[in-house]
């Protein structure tokens, strides 16, 4: 007895927490150096014609952008994993492994940048995407045409954190022979995992809470087969908009804190999230983790946690733009996901690409704004947006 | 200002807050906002960073275009200037093309609709025997890799533009310092700056250069969506590289000169191929329209048993992909660059087993000559040995 809980400990697969520190590539084989080296180089010397190296050609493979790549895999518990130059370029590289004349179903409150790559780009391939709302599954049964192969998911969705149900979309897409890609951005792989519900393709805007500072635009894809594995190498070396190498070594170093950061975050989130929920001046709160949130059940049966980004509705554009010259902590900008907060106005940044209308279907009114809470004491984030709304 | 002047200054006491003589390297990813519906300029990473505006700015004033464009390889800028066309559309491009072109149109484009046929872009009436209804733009590489075919850029692009085509010259081999292609009639200029703008086969990046605001607009609108984007730390690296262009490009031409007249003379080599020797067919075409000669050039040797022995017996030449670093290469195209190629396409242009390139690196050319002399030698003497010599 004592021997079998002996080894079942040594087989136990270690936590996510010591997976973050021990993913393999965290100590260099050659020197011993504890942060891996950054390969700056092109190319690589054939010693020998007959046996040729790992990497021969950065863009083919790089040792410092394969450590990166190892890392994102295991985290998401895939078979590969894939650094690309940004979050759209792991994107379009999912994209693209579709062809002329196939259909894609997509979730309707996807990221602008997305919905941009979907239906400019792509439908001159000949590529036709409809767009539905993910979270009801019969409209995504409708949306089905003989010529479907693919699901596009993201959840929750940007920026107004609808929960699709993972595992019901990935079960009857795989029914029907359907590729599942999933934007896992805004939850990062501590919080959610989809290739376990699931998924395919597990995609990333990095530069977000992967990253985490604001610092490096990256973007990742994970395959949860060798053989999707295979087939998305050859599109990224094709294609060949990969992360360079510092990149890569700084998105490292930024992961190795992931779960410390995404719990404060979390936390953080959460107060802010009930704090807005109360108040008098907002019209409406969208944060998964609210127990009047429709989603609220789904995402915690298939999620760790609700994330740190909160949307809400000031009720007017005026109200929005007020609100926004008043903040002094977090930064107006584009992007989330980083150690400072960020907030923003999907209707004239993130979302600006989307059609008016389009939007206001959406519920991505004039009035709507997107929060991302960073690491700052969640206090003075309030006791801001207080003074702010006032 | 001459080419050389403004190589020397790039991105130099640009930068108005401390002077700095090197322009700094932006790492972020966002910019806050100053106001609602204000901006810096500068909004999000992908859409423009200041350190690769610099780049880009740079790039387009040497080419003598009106943008410029930074991507994470060559590849990613090839591939987001095909994102122009749609499905259904059809190119015309040079016969001896790059490996990873020639992949990138059949296996990823192809599946789009988007097709290719390859000639000699040097011959006018091959161009106009298979142009077609749906032919949408010319790919012209000059000199072509690896056979050094040259192609007339003056007479390609003006016969372009009376059909009403693009004309789009990848100009890594000569670089702006020798050849500047939107002068002689092109409309987009693609570089592999992995080459010999970067220099030093320490940075993977590709550049785009486009004339005519209606052009300009609808890359830059690909570049953004697609995300293939050259982060801020290879820009600066690459800047940092084509501050020495100049004094590069002379240098490695006239070492690559030097070693080419003495191939020409060696027994054990069939033929040169090289636009700087006077018996090159395209001699002359080549003085008209470029200043001067690449680095790199190619030679079959008499025998293709010699390949493996000479690849194992040089020394201070390594044996690795890529080209125009300061350090020499050399590369055996059949099974490196040009194994995407089928072998009846590769046997066409003379791409076979007897093919060895050479990228000509700023060493002391008595020494690479030394190298190279020791390595024939020895791959003579075992081939003799092995009692196999015809």
């Amino acid at each position: 007895m004592a021997e079998d809980r002996q080894r079942s400990d040594n087989e136990r697969t270690p936590d996510f927490a010591t997976r973050l520190i021990h993913f393999g590539s965290e100590i260099d084989r050659t020197t011993g150096a504890a942060s891996f080296p950054i390969y700056q180089t092109s190319t690589f010397h054939h010693f020998d014609l007959e046996h040729p190296p790992v990497h021969d050609y950065t863009r083919s493979g790089n040792p410092t952008r394969q450590a990166l790549e190892d890392y994102i895999a295991t985290l998401e518990g895939g078979a590969r994993g894939f650094a690309f130059a940004s979050g759209m370029a792991a994107i379009s590289a999912a994209c693209f492994l579709l062809s002329a004349g196939d259909h894609l179903i997509c979730t309707e409150d996807v990221y602008g940048g997305t919905y941009r790559l979907l239906t400019t780009i792509l439908s001159r391939m000949n590529i036709e995407t409809t767009f539905v709302d993910m979270t009801d599954l019969e409209q995504v049964k409708a949306a089905l045409r003989p010529n479907t192969k693919a699901v596009f998911l993201e959840t929750p969705s940007n920026p107004t954190l609808k929960i699709t149900d993972i595992r019901a979309v990935a079960g009857w897409a795989k029914e029907n022979g359907l590729l599942t890609m999933l934007d896992n951005t805004f939850m990062t792989p501590y919080h959610q995992r989809p290739i376990e519900l699931g998924i395919d393709i597990v995609l990333h805007s990095a530069t977000k809470f992967l990253g985490g500072h604001s610092d490096v635009l990256a973007g990742l894809a994970v395959a949860a087969t060798d053989e999707l594995g295979v087939r998305l190498k050859q599109i990224q070396n094709g294609l060949g908009n990969v992360l360079g190498v510092q990149d890569s070594w700084l998105l490292i170093r930024g992961m190795k804190t992931l779960q410390a950061r995404m719990e404060a975050h979390e936390r953080s989130a959460r107060t802010l999230a009930s704090w807005l929920a109360a108040h008098p001046e907002i019209a409406r709160v969208y944060y998964p983790g609210l127990s009047d949130h429709p989603g609220r059940e789904i995402q915690e049966a298939q999620s760790r946690g609700y994330g740190a980004v909160v949307s809400f509705d000031v009720g007017s554009g005026e109200r929005a733009r007020r609100l926004l010259g008043r903040v002094k902590l977090p930064l107006v900008a584009v992007s989330l996901g980083a150690v400072e907060s960020i907030l923003s106005y999907p209707a004239m940044m993130s979302h600006a690409a989307m059609p008016p209308e389009v939007r206001a279907e959406r519920g991505i009114t004039d009035g709507l704004l997107r929060y991302s809470v960073g690491l700052e004491a969640v206090d003075d984030l309030i006791a801001d947006l207080e003074q702010a709304l006032r | 200002m001459r080419i050389e002047s403004r190589l020397a200054q790039i991105g130099s006491v640009s930068e108005p807050v401390t002077g700095a003589v090197s322009y700094p390297i932006y790492n972020a990813t966002a910019f806050r906002h100053p106001r609602l519906g204000q901006s810096t300029g500068f909004d999000y990473s992908r859409t423009k960073n200041p350190t690769r505006a610099v780049l880009e700015e740079a790039i387009a004033e040497l080419e003598a275009g009106d943008a410029g464009f930074a991507f994470s390889t060559g590849m990613a800028a090839l591939q987001t200037i095909f994102s122009l066309f749609r499905s259904g559309d059809h190119l015309i491009v040079s016969l001896d093309l790059y490996g990873g072109t020639y992949r990138l149109l059949e296996r990823i484009m192809g599946k789009f609709g988007v097709t290719a046929s390859y000639v000699d872009t040097n011959d006018l009436e091959a161009l106009e025997r298979c142009r077609t209804e749906s032919t949408r733009a010319v790919l012209i590489e000059t000199p072509t890799n690896p056979l050094m075919m040259v192609t007339d850029l003056a007479a390609v692009s003006a016969w372009a533009r009376s059909r009403g085509l693009l004309t789009i010259v990848d100009n890594t081999l000569l670089t702006p310092f020798f050849q500047r292609p939107l002068e002689l009639g092109a409309d987009i200029v693609v570089h592999s700056a992995t080459k010999y703008l970067g220099g030093h086969n320490d940075v993977l990046a590709g550049l785009v250069v486009t004339k005519g605001k209606e052009l300009s607009e609808e890359m830059a609108f690909l570049h953004n969506s697609i995300g293939s984007v050259l982060g801020p730390n290879d820009s600066w690296l690459l800047m940092r590289g084509m501050k020495t262009l100049a004094l590069r490009m002379e240098r490695h031409q006239e070492n690559a000169t030097r070693i080419a007249q003495y191939l020409e003379g060696h027994p054990l080599v069939a033929e040169v191929f090289y636009p700087g020797l006077e018996s090159h067919p395209a001699y002359s075409i080549q003085r008209k329209q470029a200043s001067g000669n690449t680095g790199i050039f190619s030679f079959k040797v008499t025998d293709a048993r010699l390949v493996e022995p000479i690849l194992r017996h040089i020394r201070l030449i390594a044996f690795a992909e890529s080209l125009g670093g300061v350090e020499s290469l050399m590369t055996y195209p059949a099974v490196q660059t040009h194994a995407d190629i089928p072998e009846a396409i590769r046997r066409q242009v003379g791409v076979d087993d007897r093919l060895l390139r050479f990228s000509v690196g700023i060493e002391h050319a008595d020494d690479l000559i030394a190298d190279l002399e020791q390595a024939l030698v020895a791959a003579e003497e075992e081939t003799k040995g092995a009692g196999s010599r015809g």
